[in-house]
Protein backbone atom coordinates (compact mmCIF):
# COMPACT_ATOMS: atom_id res chain seq x y z
CA UNK A 1 0.00 0.00 0.00
CA UNK A 2 1.10 3.56 -0.68
CA UNK A 3 1.47 4.77 3.35
CA UNK A 4 1.83 8.46 2.06
CA UNK A 5 -1.79 8.63 -0.03
CA UNK A 6 -3.63 6.34 2.48
CA UNK A 7 -2.75 9.26 5.22
CA UNK A 8 -3.03 12.40 3.13
CA UNK A 9 -6.56 11.14 1.53
CA UNK A 10 -7.20 10.31 5.53
CA UNK A 11 -6.42 13.96 6.66
CA UNK A 12 -9.01 14.82 3.83
CA UNK A 13 -11.18 12.47 4.65
CA UNK A 14 -11.36 13.40 8.35
CA UNK A 15 -11.69 17.52 7.24
CA UNK A 16 -14.83 16.71 5.66
CA UNK A 17 -16.37 14.13 7.93
CA UNK A 18 -15.90 16.43 11.17
CA UNK A 19 -16.90 19.66 9.45
CA UNK A 20 -20.07 17.47 8.43
CA UNK A 21 -20.53 15.91 11.80
CA UNK A 22 -20.81 19.43 13.95
CA UNK A 23 -23.14 21.41 10.99
CA UNK A 24 -25.17 18.71 11.04
CA UNK A 25 -25.74 19.53 14.96
CA UNK A 26 -27.33 22.57 14.03
CA UNK A 27 -30.06 20.85 11.97
CA UNK A 28 -33.53 22.09 13.48
CA UNK A 29 -31.73 24.96 15.67
CA UNK A 30 -30.46 27.83 13.67
CA UNK A 31 -31.67 31.38 13.65
CA UNK A 32 -33.65 31.45 10.40
CA UNK A 33 -35.77 28.23 9.01
CA UNK A 34 -33.64 29.25 6.03
CA UNK A 35 -30.32 28.66 7.38
CA UNK A 36 -31.51 25.19 8.49
CA UNK A 37 -31.78 24.24 5.20
CA UNK A 38 -28.40 25.99 4.02
CA UNK A 39 -26.54 24.64 6.43
CA UNK A 40 -27.77 21.13 6.23
CA UNK A 41 -26.88 21.83 2.48
CA UNK A 42 -23.38 22.13 3.55
CA UNK A 43 -22.79 19.74 5.84
CA UNK A 44 -24.64 16.97 3.51
CA UNK A 45 -21.81 18.60 0.78
CA UNK A 46 -19.02 17.49 2.95
CA UNK A 47 -20.30 14.26 4.41
CA UNK A 48 -20.68 13.47 0.67
CA UNK A 49 -16.92 14.58 0.09
CA UNK A 50 -15.81 12.29 3.36
CA UNK A 51 -17.48 9.42 2.30
CA UNK A 52 -16.02 9.26 -1.60
CA UNK A 53 -12.59 10.01 0.22
CA UNK A 54 -12.80 7.71 3.11
CA UNK A 55 -13.82 5.03 0.41
CA UNK A 56 -10.46 6.00 -1.36
CA UNK A 57 -8.53 5.51 1.38
CA UNK A 58 -9.50 2.47 2.07
CA UNK A 59 -8.88 1.30 -1.43
CA UNK A 60 -5.50 2.85 -1.26
CA UNK A 61 -5.24 0.93 2.01
CA UNK A 62 -6.22 -2.36 0.83
CA UNK A 63 -6.95 -3.88 4.05
CA UNK A 64 -10.66 -4.07 3.25
CA UNK A 65 -11.99 -1.14 5.60
CA UNK A 66 -15.13 0.82 4.09
CA UNK A 67 -16.45 4.07 4.42
CA UNK A 68 -17.79 3.44 7.76
CA UNK A 69 -15.03 1.46 9.33
CA UNK A 70 -12.36 4.48 8.95
CA UNK A 71 -15.02 6.81 9.94
CA UNK A 72 -16.57 4.86 12.93
CA UNK A 73 -13.99 2.33 14.10
CA UNK A 74 -10.92 4.44 14.58
CA UNK A 75 -9.81 6.58 17.61
CA UNK A 76 -8.84 9.60 19.09
CA UNK A 77 -5.67 9.83 18.35
CA UNK A 78 -5.79 8.40 14.61
CA UNK A 79 -7.74 11.29 13.50
CA UNK A 80 -6.23 13.71 11.51
CA UNK A 81 -8.38 16.20 10.64
CA UNK A 82 -7.09 19.86 11.23
CA UNK A 83 -8.27 21.80 14.68
CA UNK A 84 -10.14 24.17 12.76
CA UNK A 85 -13.22 21.61 11.60
CA UNK A 86 -13.72 20.22 15.16
CA UNK A 87 -13.94 23.33 17.21
CA UNK A 88 -17.78 23.78 18.69
CA UNK A 89 -20.50 24.89 16.97
CA UNK A 90 -20.60 27.77 19.33
CA UNK A 91 -22.95 30.90 18.39
CA UNK A 92 -23.59 31.43 14.84
CA UNK A 93 -20.86 33.80 14.25
CA UNK A 94 -18.29 31.25 15.36
CA UNK A 95 -19.96 28.56 12.99
CA UNK A 96 -19.51 30.95 9.95
CA UNK A 97 -16.10 32.23 10.90
CA UNK A 98 -15.06 28.64 10.91
CA UNK A 99 -16.86 27.92 7.74
CA UNK A 100 -15.72 30.80 5.92
CA UNK A 101 -11.91 30.32 6.61
CA UNK A 102 -12.06 26.53 6.18
CA UNK A 103 -13.89 27.68 2.67
CA UNK A 104 -11.68 30.27 1.76
CA UNK A 105 -8.75 27.85 2.08
CA UNK A 106 -10.66 24.63 0.13
CA UNK A 107 -12.06 26.46 -2.68
CA UNK A 108 -8.35 27.21 -4.53
CA UNK A 109 -7.47 23.57 -2.89
CA UNK A 110 -9.13 21.66 -4.60
CA UNK A 111 -9.23 23.78 -7.75
CA UNK A 112 -5.43 23.17 -7.56
CA UNK A 113 -6.33 19.23 -6.85
CA UNK A 114 -8.30 18.83 -10.03
CA UNK A 115 -4.65 18.82 -11.44
CA UNK A 116 -3.56 15.95 -9.48
CA UNK A 117 -1.79 12.77 -11.00
CA UNK A 118 -4.06 10.83 -8.90
CA UNK A 119 -7.34 10.43 -11.12
CA UNK A 120 -9.54 9.48 -8.29
CA UNK A 121 -8.51 12.70 -6.09
CA UNK A 122 -8.63 14.68 -9.29
CA UNK A 123 -12.13 13.80 -10.00
CA UNK A 124 -13.07 13.90 -5.91
CA UNK A 125 -11.73 17.67 -6.14
CA UNK A 126 -13.73 18.45 -9.40
CA UNK A 127 -16.76 17.96 -7.72
CA UNK A 128 -16.09 19.27 -4.06
CA UNK A 129 -15.04 22.58 -6.07
CA UNK A 130 -18.55 23.82 -6.90
CA UNK A 131 -19.58 22.82 -3.67
CA UNK A 132 -16.50 24.62 -1.84
CA UNK A 133 -17.39 28.14 -3.89
CA UNK A 134 -21.01 27.76 -2.63
CA UNK A 135 -19.77 27.30 0.67
CA UNK A 136 -17.48 30.09 0.26
CA UNK A 137 -20.09 32.27 -0.66
CA UNK A 138 -22.57 31.57 1.82
CA UNK A 139 -20.38 32.06 4.69
CA UNK A 140 -19.05 35.30 2.96
CA UNK A 141 -22.06 36.75 3.05
CA UNK A 142 -22.78 36.36 6.69
CA UNK A 143 -19.37 37.47 7.94
CA UNK A 144 -20.48 40.96 5.75
CA UNK A 145 -23.96 40.74 7.16
CA UNK A 146 -22.87 40.36 10.67
CA UNK A 147 -19.67 42.36 10.66
CA UNK A 148 -21.88 45.18 9.32
CA UNK A 149 -25.07 44.37 10.42
CA UNK A 150 -25.27 45.49 14.61
CA UNK A 151 -23.58 46.32 17.25
CA UNK A 152 -24.19 43.16 18.79
CA UNK A 153 -23.31 41.17 15.85
CA UNK A 154 -20.20 43.34 14.94
CA UNK A 155 -18.81 42.16 18.53
CA UNK A 156 -19.56 38.83 18.18
CA UNK A 157 -18.39 38.41 14.22
CA UNK A 158 -15.05 39.92 15.75
CA UNK A 159 -15.02 37.98 18.05
CA UNK A 160 -15.54 34.76 16.60
CA UNK A 161 -12.31 35.72 14.16
CA UNK A 162 -9.92 36.05 16.79
CA UNK A 163 -11.16 33.07 18.76
CA UNK A 164 -10.64 31.21 15.81
CA UNK A 165 -7.62 33.05 14.16
CA UNK A 166 -5.30 30.55 15.51
CA UNK A 167 -6.51 27.54 14.29
CA UNK A 168 -5.63 28.54 10.80
CA UNK A 169 -1.75 28.59 10.46
CA UNK A 170 -2.37 24.73 10.45
CA UNK A 171 -4.37 24.68 7.06
CA UNK A 172 -0.86 25.88 5.32
CA UNK A 173 1.54 23.32 7.20
CA UNK A 174 3.43 20.71 5.28
CA UNK A 175 4.53 17.33 6.92
CA UNK A 176 6.66 15.15 5.35
CA UNK A 177 3.59 13.39 4.06
CA UNK A 178 2.46 15.92 2.40
CA UNK A 179 5.68 17.28 0.85
CA UNK A 180 6.60 14.01 -0.54
CA UNK A 181 3.24 13.68 -2.18
CA UNK A 182 3.80 17.23 -3.74
CA UNK A 183 6.53 16.38 -5.44
CA UNK A 184 4.87 13.22 -6.77
CA UNK A 185 2.19 15.43 -8.23
CA UNK A 186 -0.04 14.39 -6.13
CA UNK A 187 -1.05 16.42 -3.53
CA UNK A 188 -1.48 20.29 -3.51
CA UNK A 189 1.17 22.41 -1.36
CA UNK A 190 -0.69 24.23 1.21
CA UNK A 191 1.82 26.88 1.71
CA UNK A 192 0.72 27.73 -2.19
CA UNK A 193 -2.55 28.75 -0.78
CA UNK A 194 -1.42 31.50 1.73
CA UNK A 195 -1.27 34.12 -0.55
CA UNK A 196 -4.56 33.51 -2.14
CA UNK A 197 -6.41 32.76 1.50
CA UNK A 198 -5.08 35.84 2.99
CA UNK A 199 -6.52 37.89 -0.24
CA UNK A 200 -9.96 36.37 0.56
CA UNK A 201 -10.03 36.41 3.97
CA UNK A 202 -9.23 40.26 3.95
CA UNK A 203 -10.86 41.78 1.46
CA UNK A 204 -13.91 40.14 3.14
CA UNK A 205 -13.42 41.35 6.61
CA UNK A 206 -12.99 44.55 5.01
CA UNK A 207 -16.26 44.73 3.39
CA UNK A 208 -17.29 43.63 6.69
CA UNK A 209 -15.84 46.42 8.67
CA UNK A 210 -13.71 43.70 10.44
CA UNK A 211 -10.13 43.98 12.18
CA UNK A 212 -7.70 41.43 10.46
CA UNK A 213 -6.06 39.65 13.51
CA UNK A 214 -2.06 40.08 13.58
CA UNK A 215 0.07 36.95 12.24
CA UNK A 216 0.97 34.85 15.58
CA UNK A 217 0.57 31.45 16.87
CA UNK A 218 -0.38 29.19 15.60
CA UNK A 219 -2.25 26.06 17.36
CA UNK A 220 -1.35 22.52 15.62
CA UNK A 221 -1.49 18.92 16.56
CA UNK A 222 -4.53 17.79 13.83
CA UNK A 223 -2.62 16.00 11.65
CA UNK A 224 -0.82 13.92 14.36
CA UNK A 225 -3.40 13.07 15.72
CA UNK A 226 -3.37 15.67 19.06
CA UNK A 227 -7.09 16.82 18.99
CA UNK A 228 -9.09 19.50 21.46
CA UNK A 229 -10.58 17.90 24.94
CA UNK A 230 -14.43 18.49 23.29
CA UNK A 231 -13.04 15.90 20.10
CA UNK A 232 -13.32 13.02 22.28
CA UNK A 233 -16.83 14.31 22.50
CA UNK A 234 -17.77 14.34 19.44
CA UNK A 235 -17.02 10.76 18.73
CA UNK A 236 -19.03 9.73 21.17
CA UNK A 237 -21.54 10.86 19.87
CA UNK A 238 -20.61 10.26 16.21
CA UNK A 239 -19.08 6.48 16.91
CA UNK A 240 -22.38 5.58 19.36
CA UNK A 241 -24.01 3.01 17.17
CA UNK A 242 -20.81 1.34 15.89
CA UNK A 243 -19.76 1.05 19.35
CA UNK A 244 -22.55 -0.18 21.26
CA UNK A 245 -23.55 -2.35 18.35
CA UNK A 246 -20.18 -3.21 16.59
CA UNK A 247 -20.71 -5.61 13.48
CA UNK A 248 -23.98 -4.95 12.26
CA UNK A 249 -25.50 -3.92 9.06
CA UNK A 250 -27.65 -0.82 9.48
CA UNK B 1 -46.19 16.71 7.20
CA UNK B 2 -48.86 15.57 9.24
CA UNK B 3 -51.99 17.76 8.98
CA UNK B 4 -53.59 16.76 12.35
CA UNK B 5 -57.05 16.73 11.32
CA UNK B 6 -58.96 19.81 11.47
CA UNK B 7 -60.78 18.46 15.15
CA UNK B 8 -60.37 22.03 16.34
CA UNK B 9 -61.81 24.27 14.36
CA UNK B 10 -64.64 26.66 15.54
CA UNK B 11 -67.55 26.16 12.91
CA UNK B 12 -67.42 28.69 10.12
CA UNK B 13 -70.11 30.27 8.72
CA UNK B 14 -70.71 32.71 6.26
CA UNK B 15 -73.23 35.20 5.94
CA UNK B 16 -71.30 37.21 3.25
CA UNK B 17 -72.68 38.49 -0.06
CA UNK B 18 -74.93 35.27 -1.11
CA UNK B 19 -74.26 35.52 -4.89
CA UNK B 20 -70.55 35.60 -4.06
CA UNK B 21 -71.14 32.52 -2.31
CA UNK B 22 -72.80 30.84 -4.59
CA UNK B 23 -70.29 31.67 -7.13
CA UNK B 24 -67.42 30.86 -5.38
CA UNK B 25 -68.81 27.56 -4.33
CA UNK B 26 -70.08 26.97 -7.88
CA UNK B 27 -66.31 26.90 -9.20
CA UNK B 28 -65.45 24.78 -6.25
CA UNK B 29 -67.74 22.02 -7.25
CA UNK B 30 -66.68 22.23 -10.41
CA UNK B 31 -62.90 21.81 -9.50
CA UNK B 32 -61.99 24.99 -10.53
CA UNK B 33 -58.79 26.43 -8.52
CA UNK B 34 -59.20 28.99 -5.81
CA UNK B 35 -56.17 31.88 -6.58
CA UNK B 36 -55.08 34.30 -3.56
CA UNK B 37 -56.35 36.86 -5.44
CA UNK B 38 -59.98 35.22 -6.03
CA UNK B 39 -62.76 36.19 -3.78
CA UNK B 40 -63.53 34.10 -0.87
CA UNK B 41 -65.76 33.49 2.23
CA UNK B 42 -63.63 34.61 5.40
CA UNK B 43 -64.38 31.31 7.18
CA UNK B 44 -62.29 29.71 3.28
CA UNK B 45 -59.63 31.88 4.58
CA UNK B 46 -59.65 31.51 8.06
CA UNK B 47 -59.42 27.50 7.30
CA UNK B 48 -57.14 27.52 5.29
CA UNK B 49 -55.10 29.53 7.08
CA UNK B 50 -55.27 27.48 9.91
CA UNK B 51 -54.52 24.24 8.55
CA UNK B 52 -51.49 25.18 6.33
CA UNK B 53 -50.38 26.94 8.74
CA UNK B 54 -50.88 24.07 11.61
CA UNK B 55 -49.48 21.86 8.61
CA UNK B 56 -46.12 23.98 8.25
CA UNK B 57 -45.54 23.97 11.87
CA UNK B 58 -45.82 19.95 12.31
CA UNK B 59 -43.13 20.19 9.59
CA UNK B 60 -40.65 22.15 11.48
CA UNK B 61 -41.63 20.75 15.00
CA UNK B 62 -41.19 17.63 13.32
CA UNK B 63 -37.53 18.47 12.63
CA UNK B 64 -36.70 18.35 16.43
CA UNK B 65 -37.23 14.46 16.91
CA UNK B 66 -35.33 13.00 13.77
CA UNK B 67 -33.06 15.95 14.31
CA UNK B 68 -32.05 13.85 17.72
CA UNK B 69 -30.08 10.92 15.83
CA UNK B 70 -28.44 13.22 13.32
CA UNK B 71 -25.24 13.11 15.06
CA UNK B 72 -25.40 9.65 16.05
CA UNK B 73 -26.57 7.97 12.53
CA UNK B 74 -24.72 4.60 12.29
CA UNK B 75 -22.94 4.89 9.18
CA UNK B 76 -22.40 7.94 6.72
CA UNK B 77 -24.88 6.88 4.05
CA UNK B 78 -27.38 7.15 6.84
CA UNK B 79 -26.91 9.90 8.10
CA UNK B 80 -26.69 11.93 4.79
CA UNK B 81 -30.06 10.54 4.02
CA UNK B 82 -31.90 11.51 7.48
CA UNK B 83 -29.95 14.81 7.11
CA UNK B 84 -31.61 15.53 3.52
CA UNK B 85 -34.76 13.90 5.20
CA UNK B 86 -34.72 16.66 8.13
CA UNK B 87 -34.11 19.35 5.27
CA UNK B 88 -36.32 18.24 3.01
CA UNK B 89 -39.07 18.77 6.05
CA UNK B 90 -37.59 22.29 6.98
CA UNK B 91 -38.35 22.92 2.61
CA UNK B 92 -42.00 21.81 3.82
CA UNK B 93 -42.34 24.15 6.31
CA UNK B 94 -41.20 26.83 3.73
CA UNK B 95 -43.47 25.76 1.21
CA UNK B 96 -46.37 26.07 3.14
CA UNK B 97 -45.98 29.23 4.89
CA UNK B 98 -45.03 30.67 1.55
CA UNK B 99 -48.67 28.84 0.64
CA UNK B 100 -50.00 30.89 3.96
CA UNK B 101 -48.78 34.01 2.76
CA UNK B 102 -50.25 34.24 -0.14
CA UNK B 103 -53.36 34.24 1.91
CA UNK B 104 -52.60 37.38 4.24
CA UNK B 105 -50.82 35.36 7.02
CA UNK B 106 -47.17 36.34 7.50
CA UNK B 107 -44.61 33.70 8.67
CA UNK B 108 -43.72 35.84 11.32
CA UNK B 109 -47.17 36.07 13.15
CA UNK B 110 -47.26 32.51 12.33
CA UNK B 111 -44.06 31.34 14.21
CA UNK B 112 -45.40 34.13 17.07
CA UNK B 113 -48.78 31.59 17.46
CA UNK B 114 -46.34 28.83 17.05
CA UNK B 115 -43.92 29.66 19.72
CA UNK B 116 -46.93 31.32 22.24
CA UNK B 117 -48.75 27.96 21.83
CA UNK B 118 -51.63 29.38 20.23
CA UNK B 119 -51.31 27.17 16.84
CA UNK B 120 -51.09 23.35 17.28
CA UNK B 121 -49.04 21.31 15.48
CA UNK B 122 -49.20 17.63 14.94
CA UNK B 123 -48.95 15.94 17.97
CA UNK B 124 -46.65 12.56 16.76
CA UNK B 125 -44.18 15.20 17.41
CA UNK B 126 -44.09 15.36 20.97
CA UNK B 127 -43.17 11.33 21.14
CA UNK B 128 -39.63 11.21 21.98
CA UNK B 129 -37.33 9.09 19.37
CA UNK B 130 -35.39 6.25 21.85
CA UNK B 131 -33.33 4.07 19.49
CA UNK B 132 -32.05 4.67 15.80
CA UNK B 133 -34.96 2.30 14.72
CA UNK B 134 -37.65 5.12 15.93
CA UNK B 135 -35.80 6.90 12.56
CA UNK B 136 -36.98 4.20 10.62
CA UNK B 137 -40.53 4.05 12.49
CA UNK B 138 -41.11 8.18 11.49
CA UNK B 139 -40.63 7.00 7.90
CA UNK B 140 -42.35 4.25 7.37
CA UNK B 141 -45.54 5.29 9.72
CA UNK B 142 -45.05 9.02 10.84
CA UNK B 143 -45.08 9.80 6.78
CA UNK B 144 -47.05 6.77 5.44
CA UNK B 145 -49.06 8.49 7.69
CA UNK B 146 -48.82 11.77 6.48
CA UNK B 147 -48.76 10.69 2.68
CA UNK B 148 -52.75 8.86 3.72
CA UNK B 149 -53.87 12.84 5.21
CA UNK B 150 -52.32 14.29 1.95
CA UNK B 151 -52.33 12.68 -0.94
CA UNK B 152 -56.09 14.14 -1.13
CA UNK B 153 -54.95 17.19 -0.15
CA UNK B 154 -53.43 17.36 -3.72
CA UNK B 155 -56.51 18.20 -5.27
CA UNK B 156 -57.50 20.63 -2.44
CA UNK B 157 -59.42 23.42 -4.01
CA UNK B 158 -57.01 26.36 -2.86
CA UNK B 159 -54.14 26.40 -5.82
CA UNK B 160 -51.33 27.52 -3.61
CA UNK B 161 -51.70 24.22 -1.14
CA UNK B 162 -52.64 21.64 -3.85
CA UNK B 163 -49.84 22.78 -5.79
CA UNK B 164 -47.21 22.56 -2.50
CA UNK B 165 -48.87 19.34 -1.46
CA UNK B 166 -47.98 17.62 -4.57
CA UNK B 167 -44.31 18.73 -4.43
CA UNK B 168 -44.43 17.59 -0.95
CA UNK B 169 -46.16 14.25 -1.25
CA UNK B 170 -43.84 13.03 -3.70
CA UNK B 171 -40.73 14.02 -1.05
CA UNK B 172 -42.92 12.14 1.94
CA UNK B 173 -43.52 8.74 0.24
CA UNK B 174 -39.47 8.52 -0.72
CA UNK B 175 -39.34 9.22 3.30
CA UNK B 176 -41.83 6.55 3.85
CA UNK B 177 -39.98 4.10 1.44
CA UNK B 178 -36.62 5.17 3.19
CA UNK B 179 -37.95 4.36 6.49
CA UNK B 180 -39.47 1.12 5.11
CA UNK B 181 -36.00 -0.04 4.01
CA UNK B 182 -34.03 0.78 7.12
CA UNK B 183 -36.22 -1.17 8.83
CA UNK B 184 -35.99 -4.01 6.52
CA UNK B 185 -32.20 -4.07 6.65
CA UNK B 186 -32.16 -3.85 10.50
CA UNK B 187 -35.02 -7.07 10.59
CA UNK B 188 -32.79 -8.97 8.08
CA UNK B 189 -29.67 -8.38 10.05
CA UNK B 190 -29.86 -9.66 13.66
CA UNK B 191 -32.34 -10.65 15.96
CA UNK B 192 -30.70 -7.50 18.46
CA UNK B 193 -32.06 -5.17 15.68
CA UNK B 194 -34.95 -6.56 14.79
CA UNK B 195 -36.08 -6.74 18.55
CA UNK B 196 -35.49 -3.14 18.33
CA UNK B 197 -37.47 -2.15 15.66
CA UNK B 198 -40.19 -4.10 17.06
CA UNK B 199 -39.75 -1.86 20.20
CA UNK B 200 -40.12 1.20 18.08
CA UNK B 201 -43.60 0.04 16.36
CA UNK B 202 -44.87 -0.60 19.71
CA UNK B 203 -44.44 2.85 20.40
CA UNK B 204 -45.10 4.74 17.46
CA UNK B 205 -48.50 2.68 15.93
CA UNK B 206 -51.05 3.69 18.02
CA UNK B 207 -49.53 7.59 17.81
CA UNK B 208 -49.35 7.17 14.48
CA UNK B 209 -52.63 6.39 14.03
CA UNK B 210 -53.89 9.16 16.06
CA UNK B 211 -52.42 11.41 13.35
CA UNK B 212 -56.02 11.06 11.32
CA UNK B 213 -57.75 12.58 14.31
CA UNK B 214 -60.50 11.78 16.49
CA UNK B 215 -63.07 9.21 14.95
CA UNK B 216 -65.72 10.73 13.01
CA UNK B 217 -68.74 10.40 15.35
CA UNK B 218 -67.14 12.65 17.53
CA UNK B 219 -65.06 14.60 15.00
CA UNK B 220 -67.37 17.97 13.91
CA UNK B 221 -66.73 21.21 11.21
CA UNK B 222 -65.88 18.42 8.73
CA UNK B 223 -69.13 18.90 6.56
CA UNK B 224 -67.96 22.59 5.43
CA UNK B 225 -64.35 22.00 4.98
CA UNK B 226 -65.83 18.61 2.94
CA UNK B 227 -67.54 20.81 0.51
CA UNK B 228 -65.19 23.54 0.64
CA UNK B 229 -63.01 20.51 -0.77
CA UNK B 230 -60.03 21.27 1.67
CA UNK B 231 -60.94 17.70 2.92
CA UNK B 232 -62.52 14.90 0.68
CA UNK B 233 -62.11 11.86 3.32
CA UNK B 234 -63.13 11.72 7.18
CA UNK B 235 -60.75 10.91 9.77
CA UNK B 236 -61.62 7.56 9.92
CA UNK B 237 -61.73 6.68 5.99
CA UNK B 238 -57.98 7.50 6.10
CA UNK B 239 -57.10 5.50 9.26
CA UNK B 240 -58.83 2.38 7.80
CA UNK B 241 -56.72 3.06 4.43
CA UNK B 242 -53.52 3.70 6.27
CA UNK B 243 -53.92 0.47 8.83
CA UNK B 244 -54.94 -1.11 5.27
CA UNK B 245 -51.79 -0.93 3.55
CA UNK B 246 -49.67 -0.65 6.83
CA UNK B 247 -50.16 -4.00 8.23
CA UNK B 248 -49.32 -6.58 5.89
CA UNK B 249 -45.90 -4.29 5.52
CA UNK B 250 -45.16 -4.62 9.07
CA UNK B 251 -46.19 -8.68 8.47
CA UNK B 252 -43.70 -8.49 5.78
CA UNK B 253 -41.17 -7.39 8.10
CA UNK B 254 -42.31 -10.38 10.73
CA UNK B 255 -42.95 -7.90 13.36
CA UNK B 256 -46.72 -7.81 15.08
CA UNK B 257 -49.00 -5.08 15.48
CA UNK B 258 -49.53 -3.96 19.08
CA UNK B 259 -53.02 -4.68 18.83
CA UNK B 260 -54.86 -7.92 20.15
CA UNK B 261 -57.94 -6.96 18.58
CA UNK B 262 -56.25 -6.57 14.81
CA UNK B 263 -57.62 -9.39 12.59
CA UNK B 264 -58.66 -9.47 8.73
CA UNK B 265 -62.73 -9.12 7.74
CA UNK B 266 -62.62 -11.36 4.65
CA UNK B 267 -66.14 -9.25 4.13
CA UNK B 268 -65.11 -6.10 3.99
CA UNK B 269 -61.46 -6.43 3.04
CA UNK B 270 -60.28 -4.48 5.77
CA UNK B 271 -58.32 -4.72 8.80
CA UNK B 272 -60.08 -4.45 12.03
CA UNK B 273 -58.23 -2.18 14.66
CA UNK B 274 -58.89 -1.96 18.39
CA UNK B 275 -60.10 0.97 20.32
CA UNK B 276 -57.65 4.15 19.96
CA UNK B 277 -57.23 5.52 23.54
CA UNK B 278 -58.55 8.68 22.74
CA UNK B 279 -57.81 9.92 26.13
CA UNK B 280 -53.97 9.86 25.52
CA UNK B 281 -54.54 11.85 22.37
CA UNK B 282 -56.39 14.55 24.16
CA UNK B 283 -53.65 14.48 26.67
CA UNK B 284 -51.06 14.89 24.51
CA UNK B 285 -52.76 17.33 22.19
CA UNK B 286 -53.40 19.64 25.29
CA UNK B 287 -49.87 19.46 25.94
CA UNK B 288 -49.09 16.66 28.40
CA UNK B 289 -46.99 14.19 25.93
CA UNK B 290 -43.76 13.24 27.29
CA UNK B 291 -41.86 16.20 24.68
CA UNK B 292 -44.41 18.26 24.19
CA UNK B 293 -42.86 21.15 26.64
CA UNK B 294 -39.08 20.32 25.25
CA UNK B 295 -40.25 21.05 21.53
CA UNK B 296 -41.84 24.33 22.83
CA UNK B 297 -38.44 25.16 24.90
CA UNK B 298 -36.27 24.32 21.49
CA UNK B 299 -38.29 25.90 18.88
CA UNK B 300 -37.95 29.28 21.49
CA UNK B 301 -34.38 28.46 21.79
CA UNK B 302 -33.39 28.72 18.49
CA UNK B 303 -36.14 31.48 18.18
CA UNK B 304 -34.05 33.60 20.90
CA UNK B 305 -30.66 32.75 20.17
CA UNK B 306 -31.20 33.37 16.53
CA UNK B 307 -33.00 36.71 17.15
CA UNK B 308 -29.32 38.36 17.01
CA UNK B 309 -28.21 37.00 13.49
CA UNK B 310 -32.33 38.06 12.12
CA UNK B 311 -31.66 41.61 13.05
CA UNK B 312 -28.19 41.68 11.97
CA UNK B 313 -29.62 40.56 8.53
CA UNK B 314 -32.21 43.45 8.26
CA UNK B 315 -30.08 45.88 9.45
CA UNK B 316 -27.34 44.94 6.72
CA UNK B 317 -29.74 45.40 4.20
CA UNK B 318 -30.87 48.56 4.99
CA UNK B 319 -27.29 49.92 5.50
CA UNK B 320 -27.13 48.52 1.26
CA UNK B 321 -30.03 50.17 0.43
CA UNK B 322 -29.28 53.38 2.43
CA UNK B 323 -25.80 53.34 0.43
CA UNK B 324 -27.40 52.51 -2.86
CA UNK B 325 -29.76 55.30 -2.53
CA UNK B 326 -27.04 57.66 -1.72
CA UNK B 327 -25.05 56.76 -4.61
CA UNK B 328 -28.16 57.01 -6.74
CA UNK B 329 -28.71 60.82 -5.57
FE1 LIG C 1 -46.06 16.87 5.76
FE1 LIG D 1 -42.66 16.92 5.37
FE1 LIG E 1 -41.31 13.57 5.43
Amino acid sequence: MNDRLFAYTLRLADDAAILGQRLGEWCGHAPTLEEDIGLANIALDHIGQARALYTYAGEVEGKGRDEDQLCFLRKEREFSNCLLVEQPNGDFAETIARQFFFSAFMLPFWEKMKASRDETLAAIAAKAEKEAAYHLRHSAEWVIRLGDGTRESHERMQDAIELLWPFTGELFEADDTVKALVAEGIAVDPATMRDVWGETVKKVLGQATLEMPEEGWAQTGGRSGIHSEHFGHLLTAMQYMQRAYPGLKW
Amino acid sequence: MYTQALNNLEAVTDVEDAGRNAAFQARVDNEYKIEPNDWMPEGYRKTLVRQISQHAHSEIVGMLPEGNWITRAPTLKRKAALLAKVQDEGGHGLYLYSAAETLGASREELNEQLLSGKAKYSSIFNYPTLTWADIGAIGWLVDGAAIMNQIPLCRCSFGPYSRAMIRICKEESFHQRQGYELLLTMCKSSQEQKDMVQDALNRWWWPSLMMFGPSDKDSQHSAQSMAWKIKRFSNDELRQKFVDATVPQAHYLGLTIPDEDLKFDEETGHWEYGEIDWSEFARVLKGDGPCNRQRMKARRKAHEDGAWVREAALAHAEKKKARKAQKAA
